[in-house]
């Protein structure tokens, strides 16, 4: 296993792609404010534990939510996992309604009133999609299965993790950084990101206005000279290319000038199987990234 | 020899100057508008539709030289969605959160400002976003977010008349330009997300008052009431959110409308749904119903028909052609409502092909699921409400396309009034499948797309031709493009900083010509050194 490992490495750091991008997907540097407003203590919600104030409060959860939290609540590649007990923006009643009601400021959760969330939601009905979070969380806040302590050791030794991604100010540049992974990906959704890395590309830069954001995706150019560079697009429009090559070179093009420009939707990040990496070895990986996105 | 020359055209150029500025904007010149190429005195440049624009100072062999002439910043965020006005040297527009302004169209410098002061509890679904004036006399009228429509005098931005249409706490807004036909002031109402009943509305321009409305969804005892369940029409939705056209030869509007409420699940409103999803033709003086097609029965994807119809004549044929966010291109005859021709232009899953009847035939396996279901198009559609344009020149109809399919869940809402009611979610199917946008020009004679420019995003900008051989268009990323408009190859661009949601236009002052534009908070202008 260790040496299949290795060979897929060692492989890898010599073909034109470069080096090894761990392209989680879905992280943004979102969910990093602390708030602050001070809410009394009876703001409590008026349904809990009632099943059918849930059942309604899981269809507003689809209307209005689900866009980026998932139809289920388990997060996708926008939004984070409801279904944590532990919350980034507070865990109790009158936190959650705050969160949904006004917005986190600074990320892509939108104030739930109207103009905000969807077409709006009331008070009565913000309460109900908290019930239904409630009926779905998990019943014990989430502990990291794995050692955190060794998913250090792999991400910036073996696993070469490090190699392409930052946490805390320390690994390479070319994929995410993935300090707040672990606060707004679920387990599930990091494991996948991980086995089968260009399933969801990761997202990248995201413009005032624009309605999607770049993604991690593969590109490779061969510029006037005809040297051939294969990276990630940092950012890319009709005429002109912002890249990244596995050295952390950054290319700026103009794309007519170029002699060939091609992307991908395959990441430059390999799938790691179990045979790269065991699943006590991503487990103790993911236990890792939580640790640290939760802190 | 340099100063003996200027002077005579200072001194003709102050002449036309000031005697249009006092020229008032009748009836007969937004008919005879293709005869002052200089103004753009509606929302779509003509009555036909065609966001054409027959001036030719910036043609295909000096577009690589255009260049910003003045900016005008509204400094509010959300989208800035307007297509401006120009008459006789002036501009006038709106913008975000129900402004509207008066600009030298020369230098952008503002003469007038207006700020509606909105209640806080409007019911936009999509932005507080407004997409225009239209313009009569000493007047230029608005729809507003709190469903008010407004006269406000040309000169000063004043208000002279201030009509409530209908409760805004219900659902209802105003977003699009109205149109002015003879001495009536037209508009459609907004709020399909909210369950109201659509409707399209006429105000006399003088006075403001109402001088007819015709219902999108048919009450009891009119024909197509019986396309609705139960009681599920009062709630109906249908909205009518985009500017219509006008034909004079039959007097006749037509008038596109939106999904059916809630816009995602036809449970509880078993039927055709009529007029949702439709082209109607509507007697401009009393507003009658003259025909319809509706080109998405039973939607239950929120695919709306609010995209601009285009009037086109081919040979003998007099016709309309509407790109639909369902993906087909429909090419209809303009004297009956028969449908000419039928053929995607786009990605297009939802069904295999069209009826005899022209209507495409849906599968039953589009229908939207508890779990979800993928469909292409996605719910924001093959295209959408930003403008396509009709080039007489090329013979080709161009259209900003968009290729993203979605997942479409389901789930039950019960109806309150005043509030969101669509019962669903949507969601890019972004697993692997990228979404991309992309400008396309199709022949209307067969249908075929002739040219594509593949934009790396979906793009929300609309599209103008103009008598120089030339297409304007903008991309999510921030550029603005000219293309030959015969090839399809882009002669120029420049980079706005902040995606484009407005259709660009085209005037002239002093003889300049100038293409203009909105992206992020700012108005764009462009010319020649």
């Amino acid at each position: 296993m260790f040496n299949t490992k290795e060979y897929r490495l060692r492989r890898v750091s010599f073909s034109p792609k470069g080096r090894i991008v761990l392209a989680l997907a879905g992280v943004s540097l979102v969910g990093l404010l602390t708030m602050t407003m001070v809410v009394g203590a009876d703001d409590k919600n008026p349904f809990a534990g009632d099943a059918k104030a849930a059942k309604l409060g899981e269809f507003q959860f689809r209307i209005n939510c689900a866009f980026c939290h998932g139809l289920s609540g388990r997060g996708g590649g926008r939004g984070p996992d409801l279904t944590r007990a532990r919350k980034r923006h507070g865990n109790a009643d009158a936190d959650l309604f705050r969160t949904i009601s006004q917005g986190v400021p600074g990320t892509a959760m939108p104030a739930g009133t109207n103009g905000g969330i969807g077409v709006g939601m009331t008070d009565e009905e913000i309460w109900q999609v908290i019930t239904y979070l409630r009926s779905v969380q998990v019943k014990a806040p989430e502990k990291p299965v794995g050692d955190a302590a060794h998913g250090k050791e792999l991400f910036y030794g073996s696993a070469r993790c490090g190699t392409c991604h930052m946490v805390e100010g320390k690994g390479g540049r070319l994929g995410p950084d993935l300090t707040v992974a672990g606060s707004v990906r679920s387990a599930d959704s990091l494991v996948e990101s991980v086995r089968n890395p260009s399933r969801r590309l990761a997202q990248g830069i995201k413009e005032a206005a624009k309605e999607f954001p770049q993604e991690y995706e593969t590109v490779t150019v061969t510029t006037p000279d005809g040297k051939k560079i294969t990276g990630v697009t940092m950012n890319e429009d009709n005429f002109s290319l912002q890249m990244m090559d596995a050295d952390e070179k950054i290319h700026l093009f103009e794309k007519d000038k170029l002699k060939s420009f091609e992307k991908s939707r395959e990441s430059l990040m390999p799938p790691y199987d179990a045979k790269m990496l065991s699943d006590k070895d991503l487990n103790d990986l993911v236990a890792y990234l939580l640790s640290v996105g939760t802190k | 020899m340099k100063k003996l020359f200027c002077l005579p055209v200072i001194l003709l150029t102050a002449g036309v100057f000031a005697g249009n500025v006092n020229g008032q904007v009748t009836f007969q010149r937004l008919l005879d508008s293709s005869k002052e190429p200089q103004n753009w005195l509606t929302y779509s440049g003509d009555y036909a539709g065609r966001r054409f624009s027959t001036l030719d100072q910036i043609n295909k062999a000096n577009a690589h030289a255009l260049a910003p002439k003045w900016v005008y910043q509204t400094m509010a965020t959300d989208r800035f969605e307007t297509t401006p006005l120009v008459v006789d040297g002036i501009l006038y527009g709106t913008g975000q959160d129900d402004r509207a302004f008066a600009l030298d169209a020369r230098t952008g410098r503002p003469i007038w400002q207006y700020q509606r002061q909105l209640p806080s509890d409007i019911r936009p679904c999509c932005g507080r976003v407004n997409r225009g004036v239209a313009i009569l006399g000493d007047k230029v009228y608005m729809g507003t977010l709190d469903a008010h429509v407004i006269a406000l005098d040309a000169k000063t931005g004043s208000v002279v008349w201030d009509v409530a249409a209908v409760d805004y706490r219900k659902g209802y807004s105003f977003t699009p330009a109205p149109l002015v036909v003879k001495n009536l002031v037209i508009i459609g109402v907004s709020g399909g997300e909210y369950g109201i009943r659509g409707f399209v509305d006429a105000y006399d321009a003088d006075t403001g008052a109402r001088k007819w409305r015709f219902y999108t969804v048919p009450g009891p005892g009119e024909p197509g009431h019986e396309s609705w369940e139960g009681d599920s029409w009062k709630i109906g939705g249908a909205p009518a959110w985009i500017t219509g056209v006008y034909d004079p030869v039959y007097n006749q509007l037509f008038w596109t409308t939106g999904n059916p409420s809630p816009s995602n699940r036809g449970e509880g409103r078993a039927g055709d749904n009529l007029y949702s999803n439709s082209l109607l033709a509507l007697d401009a003086d009393t507003g009658k119903l003259k025909w319809h097609f509706q080109f998405t029965k039973h939607d239950e994807h929120d695919w709306d028909a609010t995209e601009v119809p285009v009037m086109i004549d081919l040979g003998e044929k007099h016709l309309i052609a509407h790109a639909n966010r369902n993906g087909f291109f429909y090419v209809l005859d303009r004297a009956t409502g028969k449908v000419v021709s039928a053929n995607p232009y786009g990605k297009v899953t939802w069904s295999k092909g069209a009826d005899a009847e022209g209507h495409p035939v849906a599968e039953k396996s589009s229908t939207p699921t508890f779990e979800g279901t993928r469909v292409c198009p996605g719910a924001a559609g093959t295209t959408n409400w930003m403008s396509p344009t009709y080039d007489p020149q090329t013979k080709l109809f161009y259209v900003t396309a968009r290729e993203q399919c979605d997942i479409f869940s389901t789930a039950p809402q019960p109806y309150e009034e005043g509030h969101a009611y669509y019962g669903s979610a949507y969601f890019p199917n972004d697993e692997t499948e990228p979404y991309w946008g992309a400008l396309r020009a199709i022949d209307p004679s067969d249908g075929k797309i002739k040219w594509e420019f593949k934009h790396p995003s979906p793009t929300w900008s609309g599209v103008l031709s103009t008598a120089g051989g030339l297409v304007f268009s903008g991309d999510a990323e921030g550029n603005f493009i000219a293309f030959d408009a015969a090839s399809g190859k882009p002669l120029w661009h420049f980079q706005m900083g902040a995606a484009v949601y407005a259709g660009p236009m085209a005037f002239a002052v002093d003889g300049k010509e100038y293409v203009a534009i909105a992206a992020g908070s700012a108005l764009f202008t462009f010319g020649l050194p």
